[in-house]
C-alpha cells in the first residue's frame, strides 16, 4: 500500500515489477534499467521521507503494515509468558503483556496491539483499549515491582476506547490509576511509542523513566481530526492542527517530553520490519542499561522528579 | 486632558468593564422552565429555588460558599514566562484566547486555590474555572494543582478539588498531556502525608482531568446532574453510531456504577465536607 504522497515511488517500483515480468534469466539490458529504476526510487524515496510534513508523519504512523507490538514480542524478546486478564471483569486484547526475556535480562512487557488481519483488528478493537486492559496493566505493573523487573512498554493506539460500557466500567479511573501505578513503582520503565501515541490512552503507559518515539511515529493530546473538528469547526483543517500540535517525534524530543528517537530504515518501518526491530532493539538495551547503571536504584523518585519539572517553562 | 478624562476614556472603560447586570434580569431554568430572578438565584448558589438544578457556579462564589466567614486567603500562583509555548494558531490565536479569558474572568488561568477553614478546621481548596476556555487543564492548571497539594502538605490540611473542565487544554499539545501524570504526584503527595484528598466533581468533569487526579480521591462527591466521563458523548454517539442511555454520564449513573461515593447538591455540599472531614481529620489532629 501507498501513501498518497508516495505517487511517484510507486510508479517507478510498478515500472521495475514489469520489467521483472517481462526479463527472462540473463537479459542484461532489463537488468540495469531495473537498477537504475531502482535508484531512482531509493532517492525520491529518500527526498520524500527527509522532509515529510506533521499530517504524512500521522499518516505513516498509521501505516497498516507497519510493526504492530505483536511482531516486535516476536522479533525482541524469548520466553514470551502472555499473562491475561484484570482479576475483575475481563481480558482485553487491545493491551497485550507477559513476562520475557529481552536479551538476557527478566522483564515485564506490555504493549497496545493494533492487530494485522480483519479478524485481530475486531479482537484488539483497532488498539482501543478498554478499562480491563489498563487495569491488567497496573497489574502487572504491580507485579513487576514485587519481582523487581523492569517494565518495558510499546504504545500503538488511537486512544482509549470511546463507548458505554467502557465509560460505566470506569475507563478515566483506569487510566488514573495505570498513570499512578507508573509513578508508585520502583523498577525501571522505558516506553516507546511505535505508531500513534493518542491522548490519555497513550500516557497511561507512557509514564516512564525513558520514553523513546520511532522516528515517524505521533505523540499527541488529541488526534488532528478531533483537534480540527473542534477547534476549526471541520474535520478537514486536520493538516492545520497536525501542524499546530506539535505531534512529531522531532517536536517531542526538542520541547524536551521525549528521551531519544529511533531511527527508521529508508522510507520508514513498514518498509523494512527487520532493520526497524534491530535498531528497536538497540536503543531499549542502551535506555535499560543506563538506567541499571544507577547505583541509587531510586527509579521512583526519579521518574517523580522527571514529570514534575517537564513543561517548566525554563526547559522548554 | 479634559477632553481625554471626560468623554474617552469612559467610553474605553465602558468597553473594558463587564456590564451591570440589570434588574429586571430573569433566568428560564433548563430543568423546570420556570424563571428565576437573578439575586434569587445568587441567594442560592445558583441552584434553582424550585427543581434543585445546578446552574454553573463562578469559582470566586464557590470558594465564598465553603470557607468560614474571613478565614479564606487566596494563594497567589506564580506567573508562567511563556503561556503560549507552542505559538498555537487555530482559527483565533491562543496568546489571544488567553488574553480575552484573562479579561472577562480576571484570573490568571482556569483555576484558583486558596485557604482558610471550613466549620474551624484548616482546608486547601482548588477550585476550577469553568468561563475561562473551558476549564481546561494545560501547564498553569497543572502547576496550580501541585502548588496546592504541596501547600495542603505544609500546612498538615486535607486538600479538597472541585474540577469544571472539559480535560486537557488542546492548544498546549503535548504538554497539557503531561498534565496528566503531573496532577496524580500532586494526589500521591497528599495521600502519601496522610492527608485526604477529596474531590468534588462539578458539570462538567471530562477528558483528561477526569483521567488524572479527579478519579483519584479518597472520596468523591458529584454534584446532581453534573456530566462526569472520559469521552464526550458526541464522540461516543460518532463512534459506535447509537444512541446513548438516558442519564449516561449524570452523576446519579456513576453513582450506580460505582465510580463516586455520593451525590450532594450543592447547598449540603459544606456541611458534607465538614461531617467528613470532622471524621477524618480530628483523630489525625489527635495523634
Amino acid at each position: 500500500m501507498f501513501l498518497d504522497f508516495e505517487k511517484q515511488v510507486a510508479e517507478f517500483e510498478g515500472k521495475i515489477e514489469e520489467l521483472r515480468h517481462i526479463s527472462g534469466d540473463g537479459d542484461t539490458n532489463i537488468a540495469t534499467e531495473i537498477t537504475k529504476l531502482q535508484i531512482k526510487a531509493e532517492r525520491q524515496l529518500k527526498t520524500i521521507y527527509e522532509k515529510l510534513s506533521p499530517w504524512q508523519k500521522v499518516q505513516v504512523a498509521r501505516h497498516p503494515n507497519r510493526p504492530h507490538f505483536k511482531e516486535v514480542i516476536k522479533s525482541l524478546f524469548s520466553d514470551f509468558i502472555n499473562l491475561a486478564g484484570d482479576r475483575s471483569y475481563g481480558e482485553d486484547k487491545a493491551i497485550n503483556a507477559g513476562l520475557a526475556r529481552f536479551r538476557n535480562q527478566s522483564v515485564m512487557i506490555i504493549g497496545t496491539e493494533k492487530g494485522n488481519t480483519t479478524q485481530e483488528r475486531l479482537e484488539t478493537n483497532f488498539g482501543m483499549a478498554m478499562p480491563e486492559g489498563y487495569r491488567k496493566a497496573k497489574r502487572l505493573m504491580e507485579m513487576a515491582d514485587r519481582f523487581n523487573l523492569p517494565i518495558l512498554t510499546f504504545i500503538d493506539t488511537a486512544g482509549a476506547y470511546p463507548g458505554i460500557g467502557a465509560e460505566e466500567r470506569g475507563q478515566a479511573e483506569a487510566i488514573a490509576r495505570s498513570i499512578e501505578t507508573s509513578l508508585s513503582v520502583n523498577v525501571p520503565i522505558v516506553a516507546v511509542i511505535l505508531g500513534e501515541g493518542g491522548s490519555g490512552g497513550a500516557v497511561a503507559l507512557a509514564t516512564a523513566d525513558k520514553v523513546l518515539m520511532l522516528e515517524h511515529s505521533i505523540y499527541s493530546v488529541i488526534s488532528p481530526e478531533g483537534c480540527a473538528s473542534i477547534l476549526w469547526r471541520s474535520s478537514e483543517n486536520a493538516t492545520n492542527a497536525a501542524n499546530a500540535l506539535r505531534l512529531t517525534a522531532q517536536d517531542l524530543y526538542s520541547l524536551n517530553i521525549i528521551d531519544s528517537i529511533i531511527k527508521e530504515p529508508l522510507g520508514a518501518a513498514h518498509r523494512d520490519h527487520q532493520t526497524t526491530m534491530t535498531t528497536l532493539g538497540d536503543a531499549i538495551e542502551s535506555s535499560l542499561k543506563d538506567l541499571l547503571s544507577n547505583r541509587t536504584k531510586n527509579f521512583r523518585e526519579n521518574r517523580r522528579k522527571k514529570f514534575i519539572a517537564m513543561t517548566d517553562n525554563k526547559l522548554i | 486632558m479634559n477632553w481625554i478624562t471626560n468623554s474617552v476614556l469612559p467610553k474605553i472603560k465602558a468597553l473594558v468593564q463587564p456590564r451591570e447586570v440589570p434588574e429586571n434580569f430573569w433566568t428560564k431554568c433548563p430543568g423546570c422552565g420556570e424563571m428565576i430572578f437573578h439575586r434569587q438565584l445568587e441567594d442560592n448558589l445558583q441552584v434553582c429555588t424550585s427543581c434543585g438544578y445546578h446552574f454553573k457556579l463562578n469559582a470566586k462564589a464557590r470558594l465564598k460558599s465553603l470557607f468560614d466567614k474571613d478565614t479564606l486567603t487566596l494563594i497567589e500562583l506564580e506567573k508562567q514566562l511563556n503561556s503560549d509555548p507552542l505559538k498555537f494558531r487555530d482559527i483565533k490565536k491562543y496568546s489571544d484566547r488567553l488574553r480575552e479569558a484573562r479579561t472577562r474572568t480576571s484570573q490568571d488561568d482556569a483555576i484558583v486555590i486558596a485557604e482558610g477553614e471550613l466549620n474551624g478546621l484548616e482546608m486547601v481548596a482548588a477550585v476550577f474555572s469553568f468561563e475561562f476556555m473551558g476549564g481546561s487543564m494545560g501547564i498553569a492548571v497543572g502547576n496550580a494543582i501541585l502548588k496546592a497539594a504541596e501547600l495542603a502538605v505544609s500546612k498538615k490540611a486535607p486538600l479538597i478539588i472541585f474540577p469544571s473542565s472539559g480535560g486537557a487544554r488542546m492548544q498546549e499539545g503535548i504538554l497539557s498531556l503531561m498534565q496528566l501524570p503531573r496532577t496524580v504526584i500532586a494526589t500521591q503527595m497528599v495521600k502519601e502525608a496522610g492527608l485526604p484528598l477529596i474531590v468534588v466533581l462539578t458539570n462538567p468533569t471530562t477528558g483528561g482531568v477526569t483521567a488524572s487526579f479527579a478519579m483519584l480521591g479518597d472520596i468523591h462527591i458529584a454534584e446532581p446532574g453534573a456530566i462526569i466521563g472520559f469521552a464526550g458523548q458526541r464522540v461516543i454517539t460518532e463512534t459506535i453510531r447509537e444512541k446513548l442511555p438516558e442519564g449516561f454520564q449524570c452523576a446519579e449513573h456513576l453513582l450506580d456504577h460505582g465510580m463516586v461515593d455520593m451525590v450532594v447538591s450543592r447547598l449540603q455540599i459544606k456541611e458534607k465536607l465538614s461531617s467528613i472531614l470532622s471524621i477524618l481529620m480530628i483523630p489525625q489532629i489527635n495523634k
